[in-house]
C-alpha cells in the first residue's frame, strides 16, 4: 500500500528551490491533467456545432457553409487557436510520456532511474513538439 | 526520487481502473493526434470528412470508447487530486457527485455529436 507524505502548499512558491525531480514529475502530470480535462469538455463542445450542421442540406454541407465546418475553419484561421494548438500538443505529449513512466514505475520497472526518465520525457516532449510546429502551424498565414 | 508521489491511493479498484484507461488512451490519443494533425489537417475539417470517418462502425466504436476512457480518466484524476489536497466530508461527497453529473453530460452531449455525424438519429 501506499503511503502519504506531507508535501506542503504547492502554493507555496517559495519552495520550489527544495523541490526534487519526483516533485516537479508530479506538479506537471497534475496540471497537464487539469488541462487535459479542461480541453476535453470545450472539444466536445466545439464539436457539438455538428448536431445543427447534420439538418442542414446536402448542398450547404458539400460548400462547407454549414456551422460546423465554418466554426472549425474560423478557429483555425486564428493564430491563436494554432498556437494554442501547440501548447495543447506539449501537454499532451508530456502527460503521456510521464504516464507510461508512472504505469511501467507501478511495474517495477525502472525504479532506480525515476529522476532520468522523467528528465528524458521532458526532453522528448520538446522534441516532439518543436518538430510539430511546422505541421500545426501550416495554412494559418 | 526516493519518494512515489501519487495522487491515488495504490491498490484500489479506481486506482487499476485509471491504470488501464491509461494503457487504451496512450494508443488512441496518439492516433487521433496523428490522424487528426498529420495524416488529415485541422484546416481542411468538413463536416462530410468528418462524417465519413465516423459511419464507419470500427471507428465509431473507438471513438465512444475514447470518450468514455478520456473522461473516466480525467474526471477520476480531478477527483483524486482533490481528495489528495485534503478534500473530504460533505464537500467531498458534493464534488464526486457534480463530477458524475459533468461526465454524463459530456458523454451524453460527445455521443449526441458522434450520432450526428454518423447519421444515428439519436441526437
Amino acid at each position: 500500500m501506499s503511503q502519504s507524505y506531507n508535501r506542503g502548499l504547492i502554493e507555496d512558491f517559495s519552495r520550489w528551490r527544495e523541490f526534487e525531480a519526483g516533485m516537479w514529475a508530479w506538479i506537471f502530470h497534475k496540471f497537464t491533467g487539469w488541462v487535459l480535462i479542461g480541453y476535453l469538455f470545450t472539444h466536445i463542445a466545439v464539436l457539438s456545432t455538428a448536431i445543427p450542421a447534420s439538418g442542414a442540406e446536402t448542398a450547404v454541407l458539400q460548400a462547407g457553409n454549414d456551422v460546423y465546418t465554418q466554426t472549425i475553419v474560423s478557429l483555425e484561421g486564428l493564430l491563436l487557436v494554432r498556437i494554442l494548438e501547440v501548447g495543447l500538443l506539449a501537454v499532451a505529449v508530456f502527460h503521456m510520456l510521464n504516464g507510461t513512466r508512472l504505469l511501467l514505475v507501478d511495474l517495477g520497472i525502472g525504479l532506480d532511474s525515476q529522476d532520468k526518465s522523467f528528465y528524458a520525457s521532458l526532453i522528448l516532449t520538446g522534441a516532439i513538439t518543436v518538430a510539430s510546429v511546422p505541421t500545426f502551424i501550416a495554412g494559418a498565414f | 526520487m526516493a519518494q512515489r508521489y501519487s495522487s491515488f491511493q495504490q491498490g484500489t479498484r479506481m486506482w487499476l481502473l485509471q491504470r488501464i484507461t491509461a494503457g487504451f488512451l496512450l494508443v488512441v490519443l496518439a492516433f487521433h493526434f496523428f490522424l487528426l494533425h498529420f495524416v488529415h489537417h485541422a484546416d481542411e475539417v468538413s463536416f462530410l470528412m468528418s462524417s465519413g470517418r465516423m459511419e464507419t462502425m470500427s471507428y465509431y466504436s473507438l471513438m465512444v470508447l475514447f470518450l468514455l476512457t478520456a473522461t473516466f480518466h480525467g474526471v477520476n484524476g480531478v477527483y483524486n487530486a482533490l481528495v489528495n489536497q485534503g478534500l473530504s466530508g460533505t464537500k467531498r461527497t458534493a464534488v464526486k457527485w457534480t463530477l458524475v453529473a459533468a461526465s454524463v453530460v459530456l458523454i451524453v452531449q460527445g455521443i449526441r455529436t458522434a450520432n450526428a455525424w454518423a447519421g444515428i438519429p439519436l441526437y
